[in-house]
């Protein structure tokens, strides 16, 4: 195998599958967004940092600003758009709602999948393993208390009060 | 962000990946990329040629022969986290990965990655000089193996040099160690750390103090020791806008002492 500046790739996102050729240079998110107009995965900070495109790849939970396209080839992806079936929330969207745990809802699809995966390893997390699985994500309103809790909600456990 | 053009290669065998490194000098080793992407994001690095090591499985192995825990340089943190090897040989070494930035980082990125970045704030590096670990690099002409404490040569500068490559790192099996650290935030970026090994002679390794880790072998895990031999380093540390360099030298002493503790109270 040789160097080469674009490749045609086979990805299967959300049981769909893609053959595409791409750039090598292209970010994953950028695969996802322009060329597939999956447009749930957001770019918010470009840098690694807030976790607003993460993305769940071969079942393991990254970001995907920081890794290529062409890293793909092959894999299994599961984006936000997958969540929902036939209009049917998953029990943790149903919860966010519940719990009005997004304002501006920029970070949510993050936030959604990085608790859909925390929730596969750890189907009962405390608020500790909770804050640690959302760790990579950041919401710029602040609204981690309402997260926190309709993840808690989600696992089928009781929400704390918050009443002072 | 569109990156800068760049030719992209994923070689099938460690052979292949030597070779490709040494074909073309603007080649470079693509491990987690949780530090290389955003460096060519940011375009402060702009390899011509990244050669992809993550389908190479036997950069991945986790082994114990003898008294020795025998680390691919491509295994992540989430799989050394995960490990029942690592937990038995060396369990510091799940804990400090536990405490580097997010899942989502946690399970792309590698040991190999965080070492050969040798970015002063990383925490595996003074770990590895603590432990004294060593690195096995190959290159065309063969492998030789370098100890972690002649590894590391300058900020994100290695012993790896062009067309090598870090393949295992050798991590003596030991329970007596710990790493302490100031963070920015829960989990966040090292301001000063500090690792030390009590299983044979006491060996503490300060990080952010210096372009390189920094090795201080007190006499005895005593604190006043300890703080002795800290003091005694010479410590000359950068300051910037988390730490002057005089809060840096403070805090290597505090942070050198917590490791000892951690690392005494184990068994």
């Amino acid at each position: 195998m040789e160097p080469v500046t674009s490749q045609t790739i086979t990805v299967d996102v959300n049981g769909t599958s893609y053959e595409r050729e791409v750039e090598t240079r292209r970010l994953l998110i950028h695969f996802l967004r322009d060329d597939l107009d999956l447009t749930g995965s957001h770019v918010g900070c470009d840098t690694g940092n807030c976790g607003a495109c993460s993305v769940i790849l071969d079942g393991a939970l990254v970001k995907s600003c920081m890794l290529l396209a062409v890293q793909a080839d092959g894999s299994r992806i599961e984006t936000v758009e997958g969540l929902a079936s036939e209009g049917e929330l998953t029990a943790l969207q149903q919860a966010f709602s519940d719990h009005h745990a997004l304002q501006c809802g920029y970070c949510t699809p993050g936030m959604l999948m990085s608790a859909t995966a925390l929730l596969r390893q750890t189907p009962q997390p405390s608020a500790d393993e909770i804050k640690k699985g959302l760790q990579g994500n950041i919401c710029r309103c602040t609204g981690y208390w309402n997260i926190v809790d309709a993840v808690t909600a989600a696992s089928g456990q009781e929400v704390a009060s918050h009443e002072a | 962000m569109l990156l800068r053009e760049v030719e992209y290669v994923r070689p099938s065998s460690v052979d292949e990946a030597v070779r490709l490194l040494g074909a073309n000098d603007g080649a470079r080793a693509l491990a987690g990329g949780q530090t290389i992407v955003n460096v060519m994001k940011a375009r402060a690095a702009a390899p011509d040629v990244l050669v992809d090591l993550n389908r190479l499985d036997d950069l991945k192995r986790i082994v114990v022969t003898g008294d020795t825990l025998e680390l691919g340089a491509m295994t992540t943190y989430t799989q050394l986290m995960a490990s029942s090897e690592v937990e038995v040989a060396r369990p510091v070494l799940a804990e400090v990965c536990a405490t580097i930035a997010d899942v989502q980082v946690r399970n792309r990125g590698t040991l190999g990655g965080n070492l050969c970045s040798n970015d002063p704030t990383n925490h595996l590096p003074p770990l590895m000089v603590a432990l004294g670990a060593e690195m096995v690099i190959l290159g065309a002409d063969g492998e030789r193996t370098v100890p972690a404490s002649e590894f590391f040569l300058g900020v994100y500068m290695t012993a790896a040099g062009p067309g090598e490559l870090l393949t295992t790192i050798l991590v003596p099996a030991g329970r007596r160690a710990a790493f302490d650290a100031i963070t920015l935030g829960a989990d966040g970026t090292c301001i000063v750390s500090a690792a030390a090994a009590l299983d044979g002679e006491v060996r503490i390794a300060l990080g952010c103090v210096d372009a390189v880790p920094v090795l201080v072998t007190p006499a005895s895990a005593d604190e006043a020791a300890v703080r002795e031999a800290v003091q005694g380093a010479g410590l000359d540390p950068p300051s910037d806008v988390h730490a002057s360099g005089d809060y840096r030298r403070h805090l290597a002493e505090v942070v050198a002492v917590r490791a000892v503790r951690k690392a005494s109270e184990r068994s």
